[in-house]
């Protein structure tokens, strides 16, 4: 069936009530039923949580064979924690036909490529997917589709039982013996553990792997004592310099700050741009940037941010403590100036990634968010997103909270360069659509902005400040006259992933890809 | 090949970009940060064994970039160099709007390249003549002769300061008051009104020194100048608003203009207007003051192209 944003998405996927994707909001209204997890009683009194290793704490919660394990990426490119549960479940104790439902997954995790191919690991449900895992998923190698989540669409879907976690493992910077847990303290700090909160809720079992363990109680914590089986204490859970970089530089690149200038002349441009504004930006070069200039706007106009969500990097901490936000919400950090500064700083607050972007709740911060501001890999006429697959069709991106927010803000603000290398940015049809069209309200380029036909007030807006723009076909055409028209990859019917809107509709999916061979003439 | 429209010599040039003319990733499309000009380099960006090169990249870049409304200047090397015949015959040949003799000192340098840029011409097929000039003083020797130097040729379009080897020859260094280099452009700014062509200033250098960088476009502006050569697109910007006209100037140069071609058209020669005598020394004024507001974003009428 042929969904809202034109992707053929095939009838053996629609059983069981799932629909295709119709169109922003399309959910809105109904009721859903919550799942709940089966937890065991842990009446008497006990002493301690802490286990032996990671083995008994998968033997003390039953693990076996077919079971479902998650995760969650606050350790980012430095976690240790899937590698090592998984090597345990799988090498020493002989467990298959597991499942990972990770908040997201990366170039950290390539060792579990292995478990893929071995058929001992047969679904994968994650954000993001990356380097070996995304080139053999993409080679078809997994069981299952995988199935791929944005932020808010993952508690969404374990609140509504789409996901049944069986284990969940909670990588905690520190614990105290009964789990306890906070992101900060340790060795290896992450700052906020917003995506670990729902999964400790409605788990079966938790189990804490911390490589530090401190006094109880460790207060005030992320995940509570209240919802953990067992603590492991590991030598290391993750590598700090991949955890959190030193601290988010903004961009000096010309080509970005242009665009970053451009991103905040649209902001404040629109109605929305009044004291008490909320916003949110990625850590990409111009997402960043737009930082440096909208304070400058927010100078000249004299007005301050209310509120900023999302991912948080330190230029944004620096503007809570010069005031000119009133407060920071985050559910992950990306910099040490972020990690070290949540729960810290005064109005620099913690939440759950359900609190931050579910659909199916009912008060997500991105439904109050005025603006954000995104990357893409790519855009295309109909201001569809991709941030998943590469230009060769292979899985190496996330969705991340791009599709949430986007949906919520007012104004959704698309930055990118034009063209990468020989790739154009702004094309015909993007290769996976994983933030849909109707969401997206402004592309910025190094080459011209475009406004969403479906936006009139906005052009309005802009005709009215003298920001010129054009439309985003021109920016299309425009880049395909400077690096050409590639050819359209070519696929076999095999689906290796299913893109899930954030409604749990189907946006898209991911087929095999056909391995491109030269011909004999 | 990308047919350029023949230049103006006199045009907006508020802001003139310089650029390596050997890094292709620079030159692909300078034209997007919004320059007015931009100052393809084959003199002191590119190391000497690599002239060659940089003119092959030169070239490419003239026939198959479509720069639009930015004009395209090329620096060349020094007449006491064995290049600047050679980057001559590669700016003519590629179709640049201009060229910018480094370290000019007298009108015979200005003669000197016209007559290899007018051989050059004849030799490509280029239009005669269409290919501009302007002048860098350096030398305390080039700002003494500015004006036989802003009056040698019909291609030139004006004059320009290079901070960096004036001080030098005056055994001073960069001042915050622009004390430094105060005699040389007043006397350069002298020479370019009286000989009616344009005058821009030299690049300010101090990327970080926002401050700094905000107080010498101000004085620029003071003085007259018409525009400032620059290193960075982050520049761009200030340039743009401190060069940018106020809404009461748009309102009363629109004024005028209206009223004088009214005028005019009825054979009035002198008029009023808001009390004030107007008559045909105050149009050009006017007219790029509109011009300026145009390109500011500020006019949107047809008084001015």
């Amino acid at each position: 069936m042929i969904n809202a944003v034109g992707r053929e998405i095939p009838d053996a996927l629609l059983t069981d009530g799932k629909e295709v994707y119709q169109g922003k909001n399309y959910m809105d209204g109904r009721y859903i039923q919550k799942a709940s997890p089966r937890t065991r009683r842990y009446e008497k009194p006990q002493e301690s949580k802490v286990v032996e290793s990671i083995r008994a704490a998968l033997e003390q919660c039953g693990a076996k064979s077919g079971m479902t394990f998650s995760f969650h990426h606050h350790l980012r490119d430095g976690d240790y924690v899937v590698n090592q549960v998984m090597a345990v479940a799988i090498e020493d104790m002989g467990l298959e036909d597991l499942t990972i439902a990770a908040s997201s997954l990366g170039n950290a995790h390539d060792p579990i490529a292995d478990y893929i191919e071995q058929g001992k690991v047969v679904g994968i449900q994650t954000s993001g997917i990356r380097g070996r895992m995304g080139e053999v998923v993409s080679a078809g190698k997994l069981k299952t589709p995988a199935i791929i989540r944005s932020h808010g669409g993952r508690p969404r879907a374990i609140e509504a039982g789409e996901v049944h976690i069986d284990i969940a493992f909670v990588a905690a910077p520190t614990s105290d013996c009964m789990g306890n847990c906070r992101g900060i303290g340790g060795k290896s700090n992450c700052g906020s553990m917003g995506y670990a909160m729902t999964d400790a809720k409605y788990a079966d079992h938790v189990v804490v792997v911390t490589d530090c363990l401190v006094d109880f109680p460790n207060m005030p914590a992320s995940v509570e004592a209240i919802d953990v089986d067992a603590v492991v204490v590991v030598d290391s859970i993750g590598n700090p310099k991949k955890i959190a970089s030193a601290a988010a530089r903004i961009s000096q690149n010309p080509r970005d700050l242009m665009m970053a200038e451009n991103v905040a002349r649209v902001i404040a441009a629109t109605p929305w741009f009044k004291d008490g504004f909320s916003f949110q930006t990625g850590v990409g070069g111009p997402s960043l940037a737009a930082n440096l200039f909208l304070e400058q706007y927010m100078d000249e106009r004299g007005i301050k941010m209310g509120w900023a969500i999302g991912g948080i990097c330190g230029p944004m901490v620096e503007l809570l403590k010069k005031g000119k936000v009133g407060k920071v919400i985050d559910v992950q950090d990306f910099d040490l100036d972020a990690v070290n500064s949540i729960n810290q700083t005064p109005n620099h607050f913690e939440m759950s990634a359900s609190q931050y972007a579910n659909p199916a709740n009912k008060g997500a911060f991105v439904n109050k968010l005025d603006f954000v501001v995104l990357a893409a890999l790519e855009i295309d006429t109909g201001f569809n997103v991709n941030v998943l697959t590469g230009s060769d069709g292979v899985l190496r991106g996330a969705p991340g909270g791009h599709p949430d927010t986007a949906a919520g803000s007012k104004v959704c603000i698309i930055v990118t360069p034009l063209t990468r290398g020989r790739m154009a940015t702004v094309c015909e049809h993007v290769v996976t659509v994983t933030t849909p069209g109707d969401c997206v309200d402004v592309l910025v380029t190094d080459y011209g902005i475009a406004v969403n036909p479906l936006r009139p007030d906005l052009i309005a807006c802009l005709d009215e400040a003298g920001i010129p723009h054009v439309t985003i076909e021109s920016l299309k055409e425009k880049a395909y006259s400077l690096v050409g028209r590639p050819d359209d990859l070519e696929w076999e019917d095999k689906v290796v992933a299913v893109l899930e809107a954030r409604d749990g509709t189907i946006l898209d999916v991911v087929r095999k890809i056909r391995p491109f061979t030269l011909s004999e003439d | 090949m990308i047919p350029r429209p023949r230049p103006e010599r006199f045009r907006l040039r508020r802001t003139m970009m310089f650029m390596n003319a050997q890094k292709p990733g620079l030159i692909k499309d300078a034209y997007i940060y919004g320059c007015d000009s931009i100052m393809l380099d084959l003199e002191d960006a590119v190391a000497e064994n690599q002239k060659d090169a940089a003119r092959f990249s030169l070239y490419h870049a003239l026939k198959t970039i479509d720069y639009g409304d930015t004009e395209v200047i090329v620096r060349i090397n020094g007449l006491d160099t064995p290049h600047w015949q050679e980057d001559i015959r590669v700016c003519v040949a590629g179709g640049a709007d201009g060229i910018r003799i480094a370290k000019c000192e007298s009108a015979q340098d200005v003669k000197t390249v016209e007559a290899a840029v007018e051989a050059a011409e004849e030799e490509f097929g280029v239009e005669k003549g269409r290919t501009l000039l302007m002048a860098a003083l350096e030398s305390p020797k080039g700002i003494l002769n500015a004006y036989e130097i802003c009056s040698a040729s019909e291609r030139l379009f004006g004059v320009a300061i290079s901070g960096g080897d004036f001080r030098k020859c005056m055994q001073t260094s960069f001042q915050p008051d622009g004390v430094d280099m105060l005699a040389a452009r007043g006397q350069m700014l002298l020479a370019a009104r009286a000989a009616g062509v344009q005058c821009f200033d030299t690049v300010f250098t101090d990327l970080d020194n926002e401050e700094g960088f905000r107080a010498e476009v101000l004085q620029n502006k003071a003085m007259g100048f018409d525009g400032k050569s620059l290193i960075n697109p982050k520049q761009i910007r200030l340039v743009h608003q401190v060069f940018a006209p106020t809404r009461k100037e748009v309102l009363q140069a629109e004024k005028i203009v209206r009223a004088y071609q009214e005028q005019s058209a009825a054979g009035v020669g002198v008029f009023t207007v808001d009390g004030k005598m107007i008559d045909i020394a105050f149009i050009p004024g006017a007219e790029r003051t509109l011009r300026l507001a145009k390109a500011c974003g500020m006019y949107e009428g047809d008084l001015v192209k």
